[in-house]
């Protein structure tokens, strides 16, 4: 029996639970006078009868989904003659995946050794008598779950009760799937970090110079030394950052001021969607606009001048991920511009100071940590940001604070490495994680100071 | 002579006008930095509606077809075998060589022949194996040019006509097309279809678009009702405790973390763990659900976090419990704003790229996806893949995904807007 098929009867069969249990909950009612007297609704004995015909069946379905590959492939192993399976762990993997395509006739079977026919043989054998082994087992679970479940019903048991905290329990399910993703993330970037770091010590990548992850094929090969010091491409992210916060936290900042303080609520309904559309627009679309537009126009502009700018230089790349952060520190701002009670404003008004030396006396000092907070967290977006670097930014690593010049960041360089084929066990490949677990660890901890300095703030009005 | 003090009055007089100037100044500075941004927003979308809009049509050239079945080399024209195989690029030829007269030199037969994309040699296979008929007949039809002619036809006039990729000859016969009206624009149907191609004539948005669809079905049917469980849970059930608490930080954890770093945990966890298909809009969407799940949490807390607390102790108060007052009463009042929140949610994962390039949805894909587990790319991934490629057609596909992918937005932030307007209620 497919899984589909399976799946479509065990569906039918929670269906059916459900429709039994219910006539059964209104059979046990009738004789002592109509549903009032039992203790819960149909609904509910319906719902439990489904329930307990389905989650044990469900959780059996799962179990076997999980380990059935690993399972069948072991004893596909174990059943073959000893000389026949390589002996190295990666040869293998391949022998295995060899068996598998053939088994699914991906491969012709003609042009394999015996062995590896045999074992394909085998392998469809197992998976077919698996398939038959889980469907009766995933329907006899079923069934002897609801069977249990339905003579155990009463007119007293407390139907209402179980399934609700049957719900109860699948709600907390969900809610900790934030955990099991955080968790996930950190146990797979930090997992094969410390396999790069076991290549490469963590002093030459955190104190490093040189970025150049293309390991040699061969010993003698030139230019392929594979250095893993990630300074250059730090330094790249923080320039190029910093031209975006350059751009962004001033624009940003006094647009939120003008639209709050100063204009009229006619050019504020316009003006405050206008500057929204900026952050709906996806990155490649800002990355494009970078490497099309912005990038050419800059490097026409410093030729015009005298000067010599990279067609991928930083400062293309800055400003557009300025533009696109504005909509981020604008509306930060404005949160905590408004948070501002009206009395300061006013008090300050009335005793005579202009509406800028307001804003620059009073509002902005009572609003800073929240202001410093926003920034906080536009960095944290300006450093994770990835399409426009990617598609704007260069791919070499290159020491050097000059923003009319190429640089990469850490972003591009976990792209770069992870596109296209890889293979899970060179540093090159490895190094993208470690950069990962840098970029995860630099952004959690530009958000909790953040997140510190806007909650010590808040403390302070309400 | 004793020297007066100037009274307070006297000195902020005195300094009146240099406030006034700063004050002016200031309203400047933010007039400015608003200009600014809206200027952006006018920049970044002429730029785009100007490169792209013409990739909405496309050049064709009309020509009179003769299915030879000398040349075409198919004796019977229902034998489906025979039909696959015929000659059709030959058919289009000859069609050319009828038009300007047979070439001479090899060159000149090798231009002539590129006037054509080769797409055309399918169009004709389709249409003989829709007609059996056709064969040995003639017909006349527009057929799809080359990308350097379509290049070239729309940049003529303009200033900067773009001939680099011209030679005299093909020059010579494109005015001969011109002066008849056998060259033209016409709707290019076929963008909205096709799915990629490295002719930029024949690429279209098609895959993408199917791709982006899959992959957005299996986001929203992850994350909307895990998001929507996970609110309910933390706004009506969760005890103050460590795990909550915990709960809470992780999801705000999850809201700030690059995008790009999601791509990292598909590739460690759900492919080299999991085995689940590359490439696959099955892969893209759970990493996408995972990346909008702290977006549709958030949103579903707000819109539950407005239903007045009256509507639950009246529905307490009649003897409810708590899970049916949830069930019953908070989740239909709340459930406008949190298909708010879940369309917005959407909008962003339509929006993604970074993760899908780590979990191989960038591969070169020319098949139109038909189900979860093919091969597929997305719409921006496809955006970001022409966005690289160095012809010159390839800048207006690029720029006319864009509008699309722009226009889907607008589209589905319009949809929010809307229902929440329809469906709002101020209590």
């Amino acid at each position: 029996m497919s899984l589909v098929n399976l799946i479509i009867t065990l569906a039918l069969l929670i269906a059916a639970a459900y429709f039994w249990a219910h006539s059964r909950s209104l059979a046990l009612a009738k004789p002592l006078g109509g549903i009032r007297h039992l203790h819960s609704l149909p609904l509910y004995y319906g719902l439990r009868g489904a329930i307990w015909c389905g989650l044990p069946a469900l959780v059996v379905l799962c179990l076997w989904l999980m380990f059935d590959d690993p399972v069948v492939q072991s004893l596909v192993l174990a059943g073959l003659p000893a000389d026949a399976v390589p002996a190295g762990p990666a040869e293998r993997s391949l022998f295995l995946s060899t068996v598998v395509n053939v088994a699914s006739g991906a491969l012709p079977a003609a042009d394999q050794p015996a062995a590896v026919v045999a074992a394909a043989e085998r392998y469809n054998a197992l998976r077919g008598t698996g398939q038959l082994l889980v469907a009766v087992i995933t329907l006899g679970v079923a069934i002897s779950g609801l069977l249990w479940g339905v003579r155990r019903m009463s007119p007293q048991l407390r139907a209402r009760q179980e399934v609700e905290r049957v719900f109860r329990w699948a709600l907390l399910a969900c809610a900790s799937i934030a955990i099991f993703a955080t968790l996930g993330i950190v146990v797979s970037v930090l997992f094969e970090s410390l396999r790069f770091f076991e290549a490469v010590p963590l002093t030459d990548f955190l104190f490093g110079l040189e970025w150049s992850p293309q390991t040699a094929i061969r010993a003698d090969q030139v230019g392929s030394s594979g250095a893993f010091g990630a300074v250059p491409l730090f330094m790249g992210t923080l320039l190029i950052s910093a031209i975006a916060l350059l751009v962004a936290v001033p624009v940003g900042l006094m647009s939120a001021i003008y639209l709050g303080e100063y204009a009229g609520s006619r050019l504020r309904n316009i003006a405050k969607p206008a500057l929204e559309i900026l952050a709906g627009v996806p990155t490649v679309v800002y990355g494009f606009f970078a490497a099309l537009s912005v990038a050419p126009f800059i490097r026409d502009l410093g030729a015009s001048l005298g000067l010599s700018v990279s067609s991928e230089s930083a400062l293309a790349a800055g400003l557009v991920m300025g533009v696109m952060i504005i909509p981020f520190v604008s509306s930060l701002a404005d949160d905590v511009i408004t948070a501002v009670p009206r009395s300061l404003r006013d008090g300050s008004l009335a005793l005579g100071a202009t509406r800028s030396e307001t804003v620059k006396k009073v509002i902005i000092p009572a609003a800073l940590p929240g202001i410093v907070g926003g920034v906080l967290l536009a960095a944290s977006r300006a450093i994770g940001e990835t399409m426009i670097v990617v598609m704007a930014a260069g791919m070499a690593a290159k020491l050097t604070l000059n923003p009319l010049e190429a640089v990469t960041t850490v972003t591009v360089q976990i792209v770069t490495l992870l596109v296209g084929d890889q293979e899970f066990d060179s540093p090159k490949t490895l190094a993208a994680f470690a950069l990962g677990l840098m970029l995860f660890l630099i952004t959690l901890l530009l958000n909790v100071i953040a997140l510190y300095i806007v909650k010590k703030y808040r403390e302070l009005y309400d | 002579m004793t020297e007066r003090k100037a009274s307070t009055a006297e000195i902020i007089r005195a300094s009146l006008k240099r406030r006034y100037r700063a004050e002016r100044r200031f309203r400047l500075y933010g007039i400015a930095a608003v200009s600014f941004g809206l200027l952006a927003v006018l920049l970044l979308l002429t730029d785009i509606i100007g490169k792209g809009h013409g990739a909405f049509r496309q050049t064709y050239v009309q020509l009179r077809v003769h299915y030879d079945p000398d040349v075409l080399g198919i004796a019977s024209a229902t034998d489906p075998a025979a039909l696959a195989l015929g000659d059709y690029e030959a058919v289009v030829r000859q069609a050319l060589h009828q038009r300007f007269g047979a070439p001479v030199e090899r060159a000149e037969r090798r231009e002539l022949s590129a006037l054509i994309s080769n797409a055309a040699g399918y169009e004709l296979q389709d249409r003989l194996r829709a007609n059996p008929a056709l064969l040995g007949a003639s017909e006349t039809l527009w057929l799809l040019a080359d990308d350097d002619i379509d290049a070239w036809f729309k940049s003529r006039g303009g200033g900067a006509e773009f001939t680099s990729r011209m030679s005299e000859r093909k020059l010579a016969w494109v005015d001969s097309l011109l002066e008849k009206g056998e060259i033209a624009l016409r709707f290019n149907l076929d963008f909205f279809t096709r799915g990629d191609s490295r002719e930029p004539e024949q690429a279209g948005i098609g895959g993408a678009v199917k791709g982006s669809l899959l992959t957005l079905a299996i986001t929203l049917l992850l994350s909307f009702p895990i998001g929507v469980a996970a609110a309910i849970y933390l706004e009506e059930f969760a005890p103050q405790n460590r795990w909550t608490d915990f709960i809470e930080v992780n999801i705000n954890n999850l809201a700030a973390v690059p995008s790009v770093i999601f791509g990292l945990l598909g590739l460690a966890v759900f492919i080299n763990f999991f085995h689940m298909p590359r490439s696959a809009p099955v892969l893209g969407g759970v990493v996408l659900a995972l990346v909008t799940l702290p977006t549709v949490i958030i949103s579903s807390r707000a819109a539950i976090k407005s239903v007045p607390p009256s509507i639950r102790e009246a529905a307490l108060g009649v003897g409810a419990s708590r899970m049916q007052v949830v069930l019953g009463h908070v989740l239909p009042l709340a459930m406008p704003g949190m298909l708010t929140g879940a369309i917005l949610g959407m909008a962003r994962a339509l929006g993604e790229t970074a993760p899908l390039l780590m979990i191989g949805m960038v591969a070169f894909i020319v098949d139109i996806p038909h189900g979860f587990t093919d091969p597929a790319t997305v719409l921006p991934v496809q955006i970001f893949l022409w966005a690289d490629s160095p012809e010159r057609a390839f800048v207006e596909k690029t720029s006319g995904a864009i509008m699309v992918l722009l226009a889907f937005l607008t589209l589905m932030n319009a949809l929010a807007v809307v229902l929440r307007k329809r469906l709002e209620r101020r209590w």
